[in-house]
């Protein structure tokens, strides 16, 4: 048997789709086995929340009178230095960025308490932003100098736009050493004291269609709450990472980049967050609906978090010396279980990313299908597959002779 | 019997002088020191949780009261801002008393404000920021 994505739109719209969630799919298929199951759903939905750096947000803000060209100058939303070098009243803002003032890291670990991360939930909050700008003036943009606060409702384009999130599993992280360590995964405690993980397992997109067999470019997506679009494959996108017999990778491979209008996003699903002694941050939301084609695309998705395997890397040592090296592998069910036992040494887990807030995009995303609100998408272009021969090389360093 | 737990706050005059000791020989009180600490200002704190039978611990705190000690009640001092927080489970690891509890059922986080000593490593390590310290 096979379906078409047309035919699963038509269910859709009259209110007939079969739906489940990732995570309900394991026990439909158990009972009423892969073939009769692959006839009876038409789509399993998935979900992921988690801290996502490479995220930020571009607007159209409107001309003053008299003209300011932006683009060149200085630009700061609440204190938070957007991106300028666009035309003249478009701006980006990267959710890592942080006012000037900040004192980073000066007081070992800083608190990060106020980034471009923030600046975006406040915004989709419907908050006021203070936005300040100096520009250098030309003819046809005389002005130089610009203060005044702005609010989304008024912008022309408020647009999220993420190079890189919901990755396809993640490093596992530990710390070696004999100090606390503050890292973008948290606090690790000395001599594995303590263990951390960030994926959403069995409920996270990427997971659920390993080979990216539906999931491509063009794919409607829950994005912060409302609906975008995967843009692109996401940066560092990696499909030949090692993977176990069942295709999951067990490491970081794939990764999307995802785009949406951020006026109809919420920031439920944006949340402005710090990582101590790391950096400001967004948690952002995705949910994505796999579309079953086929059994083969329904057996993807009842993977099931003990047949997902994490590499635990060393944050102090190994990571951030760039050396390849594995501490050990666990599945997510073994760090669920709040414990794992690493180099004979039961360690105690804590995740960075919402299970319960993913599992509740992941039954949205459900709703909006079956209530006819939320159709798929056929993608234009697949993502790169494992036979494409795309990896993620590292930086090929040539020093500059003086 | 009673079981709390307490801030005391020596003022500097206090800081040398065996209250806790005499506290503990007069009254038939059960103690754990949860935190000590001088601050810059050369005033004492100290975090207690006292155990014993009621009427023993009020004598105590009497006590401690007519000594000059300034004394605060601690479940209060950390709160969850529920809006914030969103069940990541991040916390569960950095509480050094085990104060967060993961459901293993729901995925959800719940906050026990009597296990809390009130040090305050959740408040900066919560990502979301959902973790609140009130003085």
């Amino acid at each position: 048997m096979s379906k078409t994505i047309e035919e699963i739109n038509q269910k859709i719209k009259r209110g007939e789709a079969v739906v489940f969630t990732a995570e309900e799919i394991i026990g439909v298929v158990k009972e009423k086995g892969l073939k009769r199951a692959a006839e009876e759903v038409d789509v399993v939905t998935t979900g992921t929340f988690g801290p996502m750096c490479s995220s930020g947000a571009y607007f159209n803000i409107g001309h003053s009178k008299p003209r300011i060209k932006l683009g060149g100058g200085r630009s700061y939303l609440n204190d938070v230095p957007a991106y300028t070098g666009l035309a003249a009243v478009d701006l980006f803002l990267g959710a890592t960025a942080m006012p000037d003032d900040d004192p980073r890291n000066k007081v070992h670990p800083g608190e990060f308490n106020y980034g471009g991360g923030h600046v975006i939930e406040e915004l989709v909050a419907g908050k006021d932003i203070r936005l300040e700008a100096t520009a250098y003036g030309t003819d046809c943009y005389p002005r130089k100098k610009l203060e005044t606060w702005i609010n989304i409702k008024d912008l022309n384009e408020a647009v999220l736009f993420n190079v890189r999130n919901a990755y396809q599993n993640y490093n596992v992280a530990a710390n070696l050493s004999n100090k606390t360590i503050y890292t973008y995964m948290g606090m690790l405690k000395p001599n594995l004291g303590n263990i951390t993980y960030c994926s959403a397992g069995q409920l996270s997109p990427l997971l659920n269609d390993p080979f990216y067999k539906t999931i491509g470019i063009g794919t409607k997506i829950f994005l912060g709450g409302g609906t975008g679009y995967v843009a692109w494959q996401g940066t560092q996108f990696n499909p030949t990472t090692a993977r176990a017999e069942n295709g999951v990778p067990k490491g970081g491979a794939g990764t999307l980049a995802v785009i949406g209008d951020l006026k109809q996003m919420s920031p439920r699903w944006l949340v402005g967050t710090s990582m101590l002694g790391y950096g400001p941050t967004l948690t952002v939301g995705i949910g994505v609906p796999i579309p079953i084609l086929s059994e083969e695309i329904l057996q993807y998705t009842t993977v099931t978090d003990d047949q997902i395997i994490g590499t635990i890397v060393d944050y102090s040592d190994a990571y951030p010396n760039r050396r390849n090296e594995s501490v050990g592998e666990v599945t997510y069910a073994q760090l669920k279980s709040g414990k794992v036992t690493v180099q004979g040494k039961k360690v105690p887990t804590a995740s960075l990313s919402s299970y319960p807030r993913a599992a509740e995009i992941a039954n949205t995303l459900k709703d909006w299908i079956k209530a006819g609100k939320f159709e798929l998408t056929q993608p234009v272009a697949s993502l790169p597959g494992v036979e494409s021969g795309v990896t993620f090389k590292p930086l090929n360093e040539r020093p500059i002779a003086q | 019997m009673v079981d709390k737990k307490i801030v005391l706050r020596f003022p500097k005059r206090l800081v040398d002088r065996p209250i806790v000791s005499h506290l503990i020989k007069d009254h038939d009180l059960e103690f754990t020191i949860l935190k000590a600490s001088v601050t810059q200002d050369e005033e004492g704190l100290m975090v207690l949780e006292l155990k014993g039978k009621q009427e023993e611990y009020e004598k105590g705190i009497a006590y401690l009261k007519e000594a000059g000690v300034i004394l605060e009640s601690l479940s209060q001092d950390v709160t969850r801002n529920e809006e914030r927080c969103t069940h990541c489970g991040a916390c569960i690891t950095v509480c050094p008393v085990g104060a967060f509890e993961l459901d293993m059922v729901t995925r959800q986080t719940s906050f026990h404000d009597k296990k809390c000593i009130g040090c305050g490593i959740c408040i900066k390590t919560c990502p979301p920021r959902a973790m609140e310290l009130h003085f």
